[in-house]
């Protein structure tokens, strides 16, 4: 039962982590037809600039600032540079592009830091504190918690409390109604991907501490769960990414903690598949297409 | 409605007896909306063929055709969706050649699109939100500008916060024309805001643009293929076929051409 409470409180930290990592994979889906499978790469990026900071000024609060600063401004970048070059009528050659993306920054990275891991250590404990003799999650990974529910509550806040997010949300589902009234959607398109990319940023460099450390695939695993999420909860859904990561996140967990780690992703790709037989429509159906 | 808009009513209907010149006119008057030589289309066959148009400040024109006519192709030309091949597109005088579709809106040219664009993952309180988003800065500003649309259409005041989804065919369609009056345009474009409504509800939607060109000075230029009801509101009616003007002459001279009625109507 103390194993159990152990696993399922590791199991939600993790899990808000993943689902920040899908919240912005549909943020970016959402303002712009695209799964970011480039958004792993790039959010490694960033986290390797926070590294730096972190070392030059021993500031864990900067390198939160600059993996956050970095991310946007990847984003900025490759929506601008890349992205609003690609023909928009399908959802095809963006992903291409976006895959392109991955190589190349991979290989740069390699190329500039080599293949080792770069241990990243927690700013916080990573025993696990009592409530009262039952062992719950660590300090680090309650940090983790606090960080993502606040990310989360914040990002719900910008979109649905906001005018900013009354515009991405319109440019996103109604782009040419939304310009007929005056929302500047092009411009909406790169806030989207900024916004998308720091969010990345964030959640890799919450989990690179916890996991090997930093390296230029040190994102990939997160990725691969985290686009499950956005399957499971649908693409277009932030309150699916939520909850999906929730349950990829304690499901991790579980069968790490009772089985072996070497079955979870075999038991991800399991309830993704489920998911997908339930659902055959698949990620492209959640939403016939978006209206004009 | 503010000082501007009163004031301009002025210039327009001002001392104004019923007669049809200053309403439907081109001659003397500058036009709010005037279009040139118009071609719109893909290469070998243009959609709109030379179309040239002047619509006078604060009168109503029905732009009638049967389908295929060209008649959404010229309103998303002119509203920036679509860019011409050939000639211009002139707003009080100035070329809009440049000026992209959210640019227009600001300069006060807004276009309902067809099909009831209502946002539907929005309520309609967000709709109006968005539609009166960068005319009125402050949340003060633009809750008023928002009451004063659910004044107008009391309908909507009572689905305020149901999702456009959920709204009938009509309150669709008054949700769409609230939601561009709220940005005060000067000159409106409407396409086929009667389609598949009832005769009801087209008569009220119909009335209040009648009245805001009267009592504000808006300019309507609205695609119909309901040609009574558009007649019955507007001061000129000009028919597209095949992307060219065919006729062009005031509301009621066309409504009483049973040539022109069959010819290019079909009624």
């Amino acid at each position: 039962m103390d194993r159990l409470v152990l696993l399922v409180s590791t199991g939600v930290a993790r899990g808000l982590v993943i689902a920040l990592f899908a919240l912005s994979l549909v943020i970016i889906w959402r303002a712009a037809r695209i799964v970011n499978f480039g958004q792993a790469a790039m959010a490694v990026v960033a986290v390797y600039v926070a590294f730096a900071v972190h070392a030059a000024t021993g500031s864990y609060v900067l390198a939160v600032l600059g993996a956050l600063v970095t991310g946007a401004l990847l984003g900025l970048a490759v929506e601008r540079g890349l992205m609003r070059r690609v023909p928009g009528a399908t959802p095809m050659p963006g992903m291409i592009v976006a895959i392109g993306l991955v190589m190349v920054l991979q290989s740069l990275l390699g190329v500039l830091f080599g293949p080792r891991h770069r241990p990243m250590s927690p700013v916080f404990s990573q025993s696990p504190l009592y409530v009262g003799d039952v062992p719950v999650l660590s300090r680090y990974d309650l940090f983790v918690l606090v960080v993502a529910l606040v990310v989360v509550v914040g990002l719900g806040l910008l979109f649905n409390r906001s005018t900013l997010g009354l515009q991405l949300r319109a440019a996103a589902v109604a782009p040419e109604v939304s310009r007929l009234l005056g929302v500047r959607v092009p411009r909406m398109v790169t806030i989207g991907w900024m916004l998308s990319s720091a969010v990345a940023a964030l959640a890799v460099l919450l989990l690179v501490p916890t996991e090997l450390g930093l390296n230029a695939h040190s994102a990939d695993v997160l990725f691969v769960h985290a686009f499950t999420v956005a399957v499971l909860g649908g693409l277009d859904s932030p309150a699916g990414a939520l909850v999906g990561g929730l349950v990829v996140g304690v499901l991790i967990s579980l069968v790490t903690g009772y089985a072996s780690a070497g079955l979870a992703p075999l038991a991800v790709l399991g309830l993704l598949t489920t998911v997908l037989l339930v659902r055959p429509g698949g990620i492209f159906a959640t939403k016939e297409a978006r209206t004009a | 409605m503010s000082a501007p808009a009163a004031r301009s009513a002025s210039t327009a209907r001002g001392g104004d007896t019923g007669g049809g010149a200053v309403r439907g006119g081109g001659a003397g008057t500058a036009a709010a909306l005037a279009v040139e030589g118009l071609v719109v289309g893909y290469a070998g066959a243009p959609v709109v063929d030379g179309l040239t148009l002047e619509v006078a400040p604060g009168s109503v024109v029905a732009l009638l055709g049967a389908n295929g006519a060209g008649k959404t192709t010229v309103l998303r030309t002119l509203s920036g969706l679509l860019t011409p091949r050939g000639g211009r597109v002139l707003l009080d005088g100035d070329d809009l050649a440049a000026v992209r579709v959210e640019d227009r809106v600001r300069r006060g040219l807004v276009q309902v699109p067809e099909g009831r664009s209502v946002v539907t993952e929005l309520t309609v309180e967000e709709n109006l939100q968005l539609g009166a988003l960068w005319r009125s800065a402050g949340r003060a500003a633009r809750r008023t500008a928002v009451d004063e649309m659910y004044d107008l259409f009391e309908p909507l005041a009572r689905r305020r916060a149901s999702a456009g989804h959920q709204l009938s065919g009509g309150e669709r369609q008054m949700l769409a024309l609230a939601r561009a009056l709220i940005s005060r345009p000067r000159v409106l474009l409407l396409d086929e805001p009667s389609l598949g409504l009832a005769p009801r509800v087209v008569a009220q939607l119909f009335a209040v643009l009648r009245e805001r060109a009267d009592a504000t000075g808006l300019t309507v230029l609205l695609a119909e293929q309901n040609v009574t009801s558009a007649l019955s509101i507007a001061d000129r009616g000009v028919v597209l076929a095949l992307g060219e003007v065919v006729a062009d002459a005031g509301a009621a001279d066309l409504a009483a051409d049973p040539a022109l009625r069959h010819a290019y109507l079909g009624f």
